[in-house]
């Protein structure tokens, strides 16, 4: 195989990188501050379109009017990955050499980090002068048990943790009798910016493991029904890559009640649905679903995410079997709870498939056929629909929308006057569609919950990087750095009574906010030379 | 008197003590700028140089009358006008009857609190009298905004509000904002004085007259020192912040992170302060280029409050809620 030609041939006196020199310079690269400084910013410039334009994962309804509407431009943006940016290739490019960045600069500062740990503090100066924060002290016992004293104060646990919360020590004998102590703590704001970094690339590892573990789905339950956990049994369902069905247990939920509770303005007050668990070989058991407290079921939460008002219908075909019976779901458009919903009647005895739109407005005012809602609470209400006739589409076997009905084969059923027909029905009424198209009776209104079922077992590991990840930032910014050196010399030999035995002087060096603590801290461990004395 | 009219009338007297304090800590900080051009001038002019240059370092003793009496009702104002805020602020609550940060209102009330405690607070350590004209600036402008632009009357939580996390998340997020609006006065004090110090024609404008406040303004690199202080403790409240928020959406939403405006705009301003810290100790980074980064760092914060609130639709949109 010919050899791989990289560099630049243009100059042939110039020394070659060769393939694995290039590799290294890349890698120096990327590894180095200045690249990670700009992927960065990069990042923070990244993310930003998404929060600007519709992102389909989040709400593939807006995403999906915006192409309607932007035409090519939309088409590009599409292609281009702004409609998703967090899973778009260039989101992920950055992302992931950001972390290459770090973890190629974390790990040889974790070694490094070691061997710092482990090499002795270097030598105290052999003088304190040059130094700002200086203290002075004599002490009665000999230089080396003074200095012992000192440095006892300075990392009173002198085992393995003490390292952690103390200072490190040196401790020198001098010619002449002196003995230097040099101290050091700062490492500790090392030892927090390696976990904070580390914990990072953890939460990032379990972002991922989570989104391949995960599952997620929705259904609508109408009070007095229940549900039990299967895939067939949600609306939608969404999983990770790695999950599997027998994960799903299969209990049984049913609604009992929900309540709401709406201020005089219509604002929401309360939401609270009453639900009886049935988990597989146990008793049934009782709970209330709120919005901020989801009911945990064997390694998954059951979320209160949206509710709304279920009508009990009956359609009577033309021949007058009843082709339906049962709770429609009305979604809720508006604060006020204007809600729309759809009934299909596929299996009618006699004639045409029939469809039903309809609005219903909870607390409606007006006349005729043209009301609004006032208030969610269900005051007085009415619903407002119109009906069609032909072939619903449900035969194609092409899953549809249920909250939506498919007009392309059906025709709008006609009044007398030959416009399309809009009726008004009120609670316990029933009314004849023209055209004998089959009577409609309204028979009763409850409420329904739409819960979100969720699992994500790398929530406690997310849990624990986060918070030893916020431990650690705080450590390598908070963190003192400070190095004290005590240096105790013995008086010279006047032969007083009561002279002072040794001489002690002390300096620290601080960061300038820092100053009037360390000097403190060095008096202290300064005066516990004078402190032994007194007990003694 | 209700707790209504109670909080509307603190917060307006908190207001215009702001005010009257923003004029006394300019009129003070002119003065002693005064002092201390005079001081160079003689300096320069070859004067007795061994009488000016003492004058120069510590300032005060040769300020006017005029420029004590200003800092003094400065210096009383701005406490009244704490004082006032923070009763405000209960009475809110009071009247609301749930922690009064739960819309834009309430926010920008408690945020201006909080500028201005900081504030006091790092008085307390150590002169920070030429920061004050900035910081109850600030204050007087997000308590005017918040009164008459933002106001809403008082309501009862929604439900997706109704957590012990309303009280951990916003709160500290709002002591962020707080302390980051006074850093950001520092770095832009650091930046406008580095501009006078360093003599290029295209900083030429930071030498003229208006900005001759700056004389009386610490070294560059004591305000670096200082920004970086708060924008460090700013950091770590705002990383506690961004992982309360995942926490509460998780119990919330089912979710603990969904790419919405308002969580893509927290973990932009996250990645822009990361961005600074890591500047900092980078070469050809440190000082003015990293001072712009926390700039462009508090410009998304003010983003993620206003537009990410008005205009981006979001889970988050309480502000007219």
């Amino acid at each position: 195989m010919a050899r791989v030609k990289i560099d630049n041939y243009a100059l042939p006196e110039a020394p070659r990188l060769g393939l694995r020199g290039w590799l290294r310079w890349i890698w120096r690269q990327v590894t180095s501050m200045r690249v990670a400084l700009i992927l960065l910013l990069l990042l923070a410039l990244a993310a930003i379109p998404g929060s600007v334009l519709p992102q389909a994962p989040r709400e593939p309804a807006k995403a999906a009017q915006f192409l309607q509407n932007n035409g090519w431009w939309g088409q590009f943006l599409q292609k281009a990955g702004f409609l998703d940016v967090y899973g778009s290739a260039w989101f992920t490019a950055i992302y992931v050499l950001l972390f290459a960045s770090l973890i190629g600069c974390i790990i040889p500062r974790c070694f490094a980090h070691y061997r710092e740990m482990r090499a002795p503090v270097s030598a105290a100066p052999t003088k304190l002068d040059r130094y700002e924060l200086r203290a002075q002290g004599e002490a009665s016992g000999a230089p080396g048990d003074s200095v012992g004293l000192v440095a006892k104060a300075l990392r009173p646990n002198p085992g393995f943790w003490g390292a952690f919360t103390g200072y490190r020590v040196r401790v020198d004998e001098r010619k002449g009798g002196a003995v230097a102590l040099a101290a050091e703590k700062g490492h500790i704001r090392e030892l927090g910016n390696l976990i904070f970094h580390v914990s990072l690339v953890g939460i990032l590892i379990c972002v991922g493991f989570g989104a391949a573990f995960t599952y997620r789905g929705q259904a609508i339950i109408v009070e007095g029904r229940s549900f039990t956990n299967s895939v067939v049994a949600y609306d939608s369902f969404e999983s990770g890559r790695l999950f599997s069905e027998d994960r799903l247990e299969p209990f049984t939920l049913r609604l009992d009640e929900f309540h709401s509770q709406f201020s005089l303005g219509g604002r929401p007050e309360s939401f609270a649905a009453d639900v009886t668990l049935t988990e597989p070989g146990r008793d049934a058991r009782e709970a209330t679903i709120k919005v901020n407290s989801p009911l945990k079921v064997s390694g998954a939460s059951i979320y209160l995410q949206g509710n709304g008002y279920a009508l009990d219908l009956t359609f009577t075909d033309a021949a007058g079997n009843v082709a339906f019976s049962g709770p429609v779901i009305f979604l809720p458009q508006d604060a006020a709870y204007t809600s729309t919903g759809v009934l299909k009647v596929p299996d009618v005895s006699t004639g045409e498939q029939v469809g039903i739109k309809a609005t219903l407005l909870p607390t409606a005012v007006g006349e005729g056929t043209e009301f609004i809602s006032l208030h969610p609470d269900p005051t007085n209400p009415v619903i407002v629909f119109t009906a069609y006739t032909g072939d619903l589409g449900l035969d194609d076997g092409i899953p549809q929308n249920v909250y939506k009905l498919d007009e392309t084969h059906l025709s709008p059923v006609r009044g007398e006057d030959g416009q399309q027909a809009v009726m008004v029905l009120t609670p316990g009424q029933t009314i004849e569609l023209p055209e004998d198209a089959g009577t409609l009776t309204w028979n009763d209104t409850v409420r329904y919950a739409a819960l979100d079922l969720r699992a994500d077992p790398s929530l406690p590991f997310l849990l624990a990087f986060s918070i030893t990840a916020l431990l650690g930032l705080a450590l390598s910014l908070f963190g003192a750095r400070r190095r004290v050196w005590v240096i105790a010399t013995p008086a010279s030999a006047s032969g007083d009574a009561g002279a002072p035995a040794t001489l002690i002087q002390g300096a620290v060096l601080a960061p300038p906010h820092d100053t009037v603590k360390a000097t403190a801290e060095l008096e202290r461990a300064m005066a516990a030379v004078n402190r032994q004395e007194e007990d003694a | 008197m209700t707790a209504q009219s109670l909080s509307l009338a603190a917060l307006w007297g908190a207001c215009i003590l702001y005010a009257i304090a923003m004029f006394g800590y300019s009129i003070r900080l002119a003065r002693e700028a005064d002092v201390r051009t005079q001081a160079k001038r003689l300096v320069t002019a070859g004067g007795p140089a061994e009488d000016a240059a003492p004058a120069a370092a510590s300032g005060s003793e040769k300020l006017p009358k005029s420029a004590v009496k200003a800092l003094g009702i400065a210096r009383s104002a701005t406490t009244v006008g704490f004082v006032l805020n923070a009763i405000g602020v209960a009475a809110r609550g009071v009247e609301a009857k749930h922690v009064p940060w739960s819309d834009m209102y309430e926010y920008t009330i408690t945020g201006a609190m909080i500028a201005v405690g900081v504030f006091l607070i790092v008085q307390r350590k150590r002169d920070v009298t030429f920061l004050g004209a900035g910081v109850v600036g600030l204050a007087t402008l997000a308590l005017g905004l918040g009164l008459a632009v933002l106001y809403d009357e008082a309501k009862s939580l929604p439900p997706a509000l109704q957590s012990i996390w309303l009280i951990i998340h916003v709160s500290i997020a709002t002591i962020c904002t707080g302390i980051f609006a006074v850093a950001f006065i520092v770095t832009a004090l650091q930046l406008l004085k580095d501009y006078r110090d360093s003599g290029t024609s295209r900083t030429e404008w930071t030498r003229g007259r208006a900005l001759r406040f700056l004389e009386a303004v610490p070294t560059p690199a004591v305000l670096e020192a200082l920004a970086f202080r708060l924008i460090a403790v700013g950091f770590v409240l705002w990383t506690f912040t961004v992982m309360a928020g995942a926490i509460w959406a998780e119990h919330a939403w089912g979710r603990y992170w969904g790419w919405d405006p308002k969580e893509v705009w927290s973990f932009v301003i996250w990645v822009i302060y990361a961005a600074y810290l890591h500047a900092r100790t980078t070469q050809g980074w440190a000082g003015r280029k990293s001072a712009y980064l926390a700039l462009v760092g508090f410009a998304a914060l003010i983003i993620n409050f206003t537009l990410v609130n008005f205009v981006f639709q979001g889970l988050h949109t309480y502000a007219n809620g």
